[in-house]
């Protein structure tokens, strides 16, 4: 980044920035992400996590693809592994938050209105509403929208997007962005393809793979317990990636306490 | 409709330089977006003339360039253009590609109204 006005202008993109400048005007290269503001509070929310260990996962997918069946599934299958919250994010009620705190775990409901999707200054607020000391491991499951939410990073450490079988086989190559914004694509509802013979989980993979990713796609069904035991795996990978060893706490407080001197 | 939210996101970035540069006005701003940025050219310009009300860029222009979409096979090793919602290989029908350009959402630039200029043209 540029020194002087902050700008992200490199000898490889300068090309970009150079543009012609009408008569009458001075112009100022910047070459910023148009979501700089929301990306700043996301990084903040991530160094926020990272210092109490906790890792976030951010949940997309389009409304009833089984979000929130799943969190209830995990947190039942995690008991006493890892220390959960959920932060909600839906237009309205408190529906979702209160299945969530029916099992056990704190859940923070953000109602965003008429926006439809989470941003990182809603998240930062919820995880205010958090003690985060107590805590291992954060889902946020995200407005149940296909498109907008995929737009907004929120500091999680990796997203997850859903697709349920009684969705269609085509929904990536029909919604590429939110598809491509996922480590990790879920194919939920299995326990429903019997009846769904349009489904077809070879078409639907193969749709995720034709937009220039290679994410794992797992195939489970929160109600029968098929693939719970692969996403419980990959959520184990996640907190090994993402989570300080023991031990190494102590040097990133020691770090952090030497900046602040 | 998330393109609202994305143009008072940039509404503050251009305020903020706008300030950083000492300019109570901006004539033009410069975007390049591509097919997999997740926003829409036209709905942000839509939302822009709502949301501009008021700021800095009142009097603005909204210029958007479009990013092409081109992917990297790392088969064959050569770039080539794509289009949704396949991104294979043009070259040697290779699925498996590397997204190199279209997906980029950036403010480029942003125009003053120069009045040092308008003067020296006015003698």
């Amino acid at each position: 980044m540029c020194d002087t006005c902050g700008c992200n202008i490199t000898p490889g993109n300068r090309h970009l920035a150079e543009q012609p400048i009408a008569q009458g005007e001075t112009a100022v290269s910047v070459l910023q992400g148009l979501l700089s503001e929301n990306d700043r509070i996301a990084m903040h929310n991530r160094e926020h996590l990272g210092r109490h260990g906790v890792v976030a996962l951010n949940l997309m997918s389009s409304p009833g693809s089984g979000k929130t069946a799943l969190l209830e599934r995990t947190i039942e299958a995690l008991a006493g592994r890892w220390r959960i919250a959920v932060i909600e994010g839906d237009l309205e009620t408190e529906n979702d938050a209160q299945r969530i705190r029916a099992k056990g775990v704190e859940a923070i409901q953000i109602t965003t209105g008429t926006a439809c999707h989470l941003d990182a200054h809603m998240v930062h607020q919820a995880l205010h509403q958090l003690d985060l000391a107590q805590l291992d491991l954060l889902f946020i499951e995200n407005v149940g929208n296909l498109v907008c939410p995929a737009s907004f990073d929120l500091g999680q450490h990796a997203n997850i997007t859903l697709l349920s079988v009684t969705e269609g086989d085509d929904k990536p190559a029909k919604y590429p962005v939110i598809f491509r914004a996922a480590e990790l694509v879920l194919l939920s509802k299995s326990d429903l393809l019997p009846y769904m013979e349009e489904f077809s989980p070879a078409r639907a993979r193969q749709a995720v793979r034709q937009l220039a990713i290679d994410p794992p796609i797992i195939q489970l069904s929160a109600k029968n317990g098929d693939g719970i035991d692969d996403w419980l795996d990959w959520l184990e990978g996640q907190m090994r990636q993402h989570r300080p060893a023991p031990g190494q706490f102590r040097a990133i407080a020691t770090s952090a306490s030497s900046i602040l001197k | 409709m998330h393109e609202l939210s994305v143009c008072r996101g940039l509404l503050q970035q251009v305020a903020d330089i706008a300030a950083t540069h000492q300019q109570p006005q901006v004539s033009r701003i410069q975007l390049r977006i591509g097919p997999l940025a997740g926003v829409e050219p036209q709905l942000l310009q839509q939302a822009f003339t709502i949301a501009r009300q008021g700021s800095v860029a009142e009097q603005a222009e909204l210029a958007i360039e479009a990013a092409p979409l081109i992917v990297h096979c790392p088969d064959c090793g050569q770039d080539s253009p794509a289009s949704l919602p396949r991104l294979d290989c043009g070259h040697c029908g290779q699925q498996q590609t590397q997204l190199k350009s279209g997906d980029e959402l950036l403010l480029l630039s942003i125009a003053f109204p120069s009045d040092a200029h308008q003067e020296q043209q006015d003698v």
